[in-house]
């Protein structure tokens, strides 16, 4: 089984092709065999991805399962994952069942809903497994084009705006990251990113047009590859395509987004960033922190004040992004540490709570909060599911949602204090707007007449939340699950980072 | 044993909260109260047996990164097991309680089930207290401090359908987060600074913090005043200390069995809890003992002039809450941490049995609350009235003055007030007006409700009927507290120092093995530091740190021994028991000043108070008003965040970060938009289409450019 990770990230792929050619028909059979065939797909995968999981070491801070070919026009196929990638794969192969669950609805274009999800499953494992550049830079734009219809397509009124504003704002940003990419092609003579990952890029200081760069290309490239990653990420003041994204894109689309498009933001600052351009890193490491911090509270705020259910989850999410970016640039282990953590961990959570929108937006077709209220007088067990994640998105400890949130505070804490306390008020922020937004669709009396008849979860909707729950609930209680597994690898990649600043280690040299 | 303590709680409250619909509501109430009855009777016999050291139990990996490392798992000493039993018996006897408070309730239509909610509630905040107070690290305590939030939250809005109690509850959450604001950060300096979350090493840690400079914000700072005082806000936020205390009267939204048990009794004094489970840290931090004791005085004696106004029944017990809770906070401050803990514990008994017995009235008088239509239902509730009696006579400090004979509350609070005499003059004569106060308040709430004329509805006052005995007999066990509890543990708390130590399990002759030890300690950790250029910035305070935590398994015996710790200058309960007799009598005389007046102004002369309210007018609003607490901070950080949000959105999104990166990037967008708009959706495959060629194109010329 040495190529386990081109078969993973295939199987969707294939069945997307499988759906694509032999599935004639848009009657409803044909629509339920389209689904049944995804939902397998999907499960298969997930299933075979459990043998990367169990055969992963995590001791070895290296690459495993690496896969490498020759490919077209001289380039090369290689994939691998490592302690920072491997949960990644993971979490995309564990969400993409639920997700496909999730959109059982649909009526309108199944086959192509289908194929756009299985092609973005593809897509997305591609960029967490690809070890070249090119291969990279393949994966993570194509991701794009099935997210660009799922929202242009099978979205709400303002889609087609949503859809482009989405599409040119991570475009933009990528046109950027292509760029630097041929300059390190140019410096480093190779696309392999395990090479380039040893590489010392260039860091004296440049003139440019008349301003001296300090950390010369290295600060240049950072910059470029921050413009794609904050852009996805997405990070303050970057983030307004997400809120439109999320409104018009329907359920699955949303949760795919929140859970996982995200992640490629925060995967890339600790692939590419962080351990190639250390120097450009951390110069402009204030710069991420009070952006970071900025988008804490900037968006906390702003969600107190929504009306749209999605909108208000929306900024939550750019709000938690705040911790993985400030985590991840404290450059510590409990920083990048909760980073990651708190990817993952969000990955649950916010896919469960647009779930958890789309419930009841299936059921009323409004996302408006002032159109509900009193919920829990007919629905109960949807009452709890939401309260649950409603807490893990507070970072409950005992929830996942805490570990991530905690630890990167205190990686920050050990860097710079401002930052600490201003992003720690976040969390009395979270709980205003998350407990506002329950109280007014869940609690009060149940007065409204369109709500009168509403019904509780059915049993497809409780499978697809138990999983959800309990990997919150097991991650919030023994955390060791993930941390064992990306501990080792985030600690060769703190250790390097630290090494390799200069600045930095002339300091410690005359600290000691 | 302990871990069974801990775990009954939670396994009734998951067998009631989810299997409630196979085993009916009333075996789901069973099951629960009868889970907590035997934690209870566990828990006192894990009180009486004699402790020897402190035992740790581990039962869990948690969070663990880098050299950071924390488990699940108990910390058992003596005030482990002061908590212990506190928690566990009042716990249980507000479940059998509320058998009969919750039986019937207007509140929910026929058809309702809400008991198996309920009693699932109660049993998971059991649990998450007692996580909290048998934790042996920090992170474990925030778990169980943010638990008995959550648990807080659902109780105080368990009457979902009312408006009033949803914001009480989401009040009480919020609130309670801006203390928690303060309690993780000092965490995550603790971390910081000893590279450790375990209170062992924390303590091993502490003498090196006194002479430990931190940069943290604007300013460096001494490190163990700054965790001290970061902890303190955790403990302010959670025990309703002034400027966090707005939440608790509100939190009277919830049923009173909850009151009793989560804001009377426990949870409330999770902040005291800390405090003194921080001692060893806080002796090297005089100024944030300073600051807790001039804020737990402050609180002492604002609570107590609101509480002199209010008319809802359950609100005046909940500023005598606030206010005795201060009290503690005094004690702790001024370093007597044994006699915080004894305030504690008696408190527990006469204030859960004031709020049972308000309860008990309350239910008697149809969920009328409002105590100026209440009057003369002595007569009608003769064992409601007996136990209400029995909590006042605790609560406002009767016995007999110069021996150890009283009340519960008269041995507890005279020791704080002596305490206070000792430690701060500030405090001292706060606490002295604040017990005066408090039995003016305590006699009013008796008088205005048991005695004098029906005031109310006659149809309520003619139907009020003596609660069931599940009701009656919780009363008559916590009264056996409130009576006897202080006269038993008199000596435990503040007799003897020798003894004391001995309960505590702090070593006899302490006095000069902790200088030693402290010297040891301190020396231990100091010497690799030296070797070290002089260093006062933060960046420096982490190897120093480091320093400490590799030091502190070298020097075994640097945490020191026992429950609380009595630093090497600390002589405040030797002090505090040479107070000059005015001294001890003091309290005794402003508790018979406030009967007296108390008997002039609602038995002899009933005209009076309201005459009062008249001439003084603006000082009687401003207490009944609390102080418009709630008033200036709507002003000052519920409207500015509200307004801020909408700004920052529809400006800041919209009109600054939409405008321009839409007005020069994204102009196209409209374009685009038109243009697709005037297709069917469908077509839209076609512009994805053309994504594909360009980014094929893109790639093409990559490879070509990249193969030269």
């Amino acid at each position: 089984m040495d190529n386990l990770l081109s078969i993973i990230t295939f199987i969707p792929a294939v069945a997307a092709l499988i759906l694509a050619v032999f599935l004639r028909g848009d009657d409803a059979a044909a629509n339920r065999n389209a689904k049944w065939l995804a939902l397998l797909a999907t499960t298969a995968t997930f299933l075979v991805s459990l043998f990367v999981l169990t055969g992963f070491d995590p001791a070895n801070t290296g690459f495993q399962f690496v896969e490498q070919r020759p490919w077209i026009l001289g380039l090369q196929y290689k994939m691998g994952v490592d302690g920072i990638s491997v949960l990644f794969v993971m979490l995309t192969t564990f969400l993409m069942p639920i997700t496909i669950a999730a959109c059982w609805g649909v009526e309108t274009r199944v086959k192509e809903y289908m194929i756009a999800f299985l092609m973005l499953e593809t897509l997305m494992l591609g960029v967490f497994c690809a070890l070249d550049l090119v291969l990279f830079y393949l994966f993570f734009e194509a991701g794009l084009i099935p997210m660009f219809l799922i929202i242009g397509i099978w979205g709400g009124k303002d889609r087609i705006y949503a859809a482009f504003k989405f599409f040119l704002y991570t475009f933009f940003g990528s046109v950027l990251m292509l760029v630097a990419m041929i300059a390190m092609y140019y410096d480093a003579g190779t696309t392999d990113i395990a090479t380039l990952l040893t590489h010392d890029f260039a860091h004296e200081t440049i003139t440019l047009a008349g301003f001296q760069i300090i950390g010369g290309l290295q600060t240049l490239l950072f910059l470029a590859f921050f413009a794609s990653f904050a852009v996805k990420m997405p990070m303050w003041p970057v983030h307004t395509w997400l809120p439109d994204a999320h409104v018009q894109a329907p359920t699955a689309g949303s949760v795919v987004l929140a859970a996982i498009l995200l992640k490629m933001g925060g995967y890339g600052f600790l692939r590419f960033s962080l351990p190639m351009f250390p120097v450009g890193a951390d110069l402009l490491t204030p710069l991420v922190f009070w952006m970071s911090a900025i988008a804490i509270v900037y968006t906390s705020l702003v969600a107190l004040v929504q009306q749209d259910m999605k909108k208000l989850i929306a900024y939550s999410s750019v709000a938690h992004m705040g911790y993985v970016t400030m985590g991840i640039f404290a450059a510590n282990q409990q920083g990048v540490d909760g980073a990651i953590f708190q990817m993952i961990s969000h990955g649950f959570i916010s896919g469960a709570l647009f779930l958890c929108v789309g419930v009841i937006y299936d059921r009323m077709h409004t996302r408006d909060i002032d159109a509900y209220g009193g919920l829990v007088v007919r629905m109960p067990a949807y009452a709890f599911v939401f309260m649950f994640f409603t807490m893990a998105n507070v970072g409950l400890p005992g929830t996942s949602g805490f570990v991530g949130e905690f630890l990167t505070l205190m990686g920050i804490f050990q860097v710079n204090t401002w930052v600490a306390a201003v992003a720690t008020s976040g969390v009395i922020l979270s709980a205003s707007y998350a407990l506002w937004l329950y109280r007014r669709v869940v609690f009060g009396d149940l007065i409204k007449g369109a709500l009168k008849t509403i019904a509780d979860l059915s049993g497809r909707e409780r499978a697809i939340f138990a999983p959800l729950v309990v990997m919150t609930l097991l991650l919030g209680v023994y955390p060791s699950l993930v941390t064992d597994i990306i501990g080792p690898s985030v600690g060769a990649l703190v250790t390097d980072y630290h090494a390799a600043i200069p600045v930095d280690a002339a300091a410690q040299v005359a600290m000691e | 044993m302990v871990t069974i303590i801990l775990f009954a709680p939670l396994i009734g409250a998951l067998i009631c909260g989810f299997g409630w619909r196979f085993i009916g509501e009333f075996g789901g109430q069973v099951i629960t109260t009868g889970l907590l009855f035997l934690a209870a009777i566990l828990s006192w016999i894990v009180f009486l047996t004699p402790t020897t050291a402190t035992e740790h139990i581990v039962l869990l990996r948690w969070i663990e990164s880098g050299s950071l490392s924390t488990e699940w798992g108990i910390r058992l000493d003596r005030l482990t097991e002061i908590m212990l039993v506190v928690v566990t018996t009042v716990s249980a006897l507000v479940h059998l309680y509320s058998f009969g408070y919750m039986a019937h309730d207007d509140n929910w239509k026929h058809e309702e089930h809400y008991k198996a909610r309920f009693f699932a509630y109660l049993s998971f905040f059991t649990f998450t207290m007692l996580m909290l107070v048998t934790s042996d690290n920090l992170v474990q305590m925030f778990f169980g401090w943010e638990g008995v939030g959550v648990a807080s939250y659902l109780l105080i809005g368990f009457y979902y359908k009312k408006p009033s109690a949803n914001a009480a509850a989401i009040k009480a959450f919020v609130v309670n987060r801006v203390g928690d604001f303060g309690f993780a950060l000092g965490i995550f300096a603790l971390y910081f600074l000893t590279d450790s979350i375990r209170f062992d090493d924390v303590f091993a840690a502490a003498p090196a913090l006194q002479s430990t400079e931190v940069s943290f914000l604007w300013t460096n700072w001494n490190a163990a005043n700054l965790v001290g005082v970061l902890l303190f806000i955790g403990a302010m936020g959670k025990s309703a200390q002034l400027f966090l205390h707005t939440w608790l009267p509100d939190a009277m939204e919830g049923p009173t069995p909850v009151s009793a048990l989560i804001h009377a009794a426990t949870m409330v004094t999770a902040g005291v809890f800390l405090v003194c489970r921080m001692s060893p840290l806080l002796e090297y931090a005089p100024d944030a003992k300073q600051m807790i004791v001039i804020i737990g005085a402050t609180t002492a004696f604002f609570a107590a002039t609101v509480g002199l106004v209010q008319n809802d029944i359950k609100r005046v017990i909940a500023y005598s809450t606030c206010s005795q809770l201060g009290y503690m906070f005094v004690a702790a401050g001024c370093g007597v941490y044994s006699v915080a803990m004894f305030h504690l514990f008696t408190h527990a008994f006469f204030k859960a049995m004031l709020f049972l017995g308000a309860g008990s009235v309350i239910h008697a008088m149809h969920h009328e609350q409002d105590m100026r239509n209440y009057g003369g239902l002595r007569r009608k509730i003769p064992l409601t009235f007996t136990a209400m009696l029995i909590g006042t006579l605790a609560i406002t400090g009767v016995g007999i003055p110069l021996t150890e004979i009283g009340f519960a509350g008269f041995l507890s609070k005279d020791a704080v007030i002596e305490v206070a005499f000792a430690g701060n003059s500030y405090a001292f004569i706060l606490l002295v007006l604040a017990a005066f106060m408090t039995s003016f308040y305590s006699w009013r709430l008796m008088f205005l409700t048991f005695f004098g004329k029906p005031r109310g509805d006659h149809h309520a006052y003619d139907h009020a009927h003596e609660s069931p005995k599940t009701m009656l007999i919780p009363l008559g066990v916590l009264a056996l507290g409130a009576v006897f509890s202080g006269m038993i543990w008199y000596n435990s708390f503040f007799g003897e120092e020798e003894k004391l130590r001995a309960w505590f399990g702090v070593e006899a002759a302490q006095h000069e093995a902790a200088a030693a030890e402290g010297t040891e300690a301190e020396a231990a950790v100091t010497t690799p530091t030296e070797a070290a250029p002089p260093s006062e910035t933060a960046v420096e305070a982490a190897p120093e740190a480091d320093a400490t935590h590799a030091a502190s398994p070298a020097v075994a015996g640097a945490a020191p021994q026992g429950a609380i710790f009595i630093g090497p200058d600390n002589h405040m309960i030797h002090e505090a028991h040479q107070a000059p007799k005015w001294v001890k009598l003091s309290p005794f005389i402003a508790m018979l000043l406030g009967l007296g007046l108390a008997i002039q102004f609602y038995i002899l002369r009933p005209e009076l108070p309201g005459r009062l309210a008249a001439q003084q007018r603006p000082l009687y609003l401003f207490f009944l008003n609390k102080w418009y607490f709630d008033e200036i901070y709507d002003f000052l950080f519920v409207r500015p965040a509200k307004a801020l949000g909408a700004f920052l959105w529809k400006r800041g999104d919209g009109n600054v970060i939409d405008g321009t990166l839409n007005g020069v990037a994204m102009g196209v967008i409209p374009m685009l938009t038109r243009l697709a708009g005037r297709v069917q959706s469908g077509y839209i495959f076609t512009y994805a289409f053309a994504m594909v060629l360009g980014i094929g194109a893109l790639i093409t010329w990559m490879t070509l450019g990249g193969a030269h």
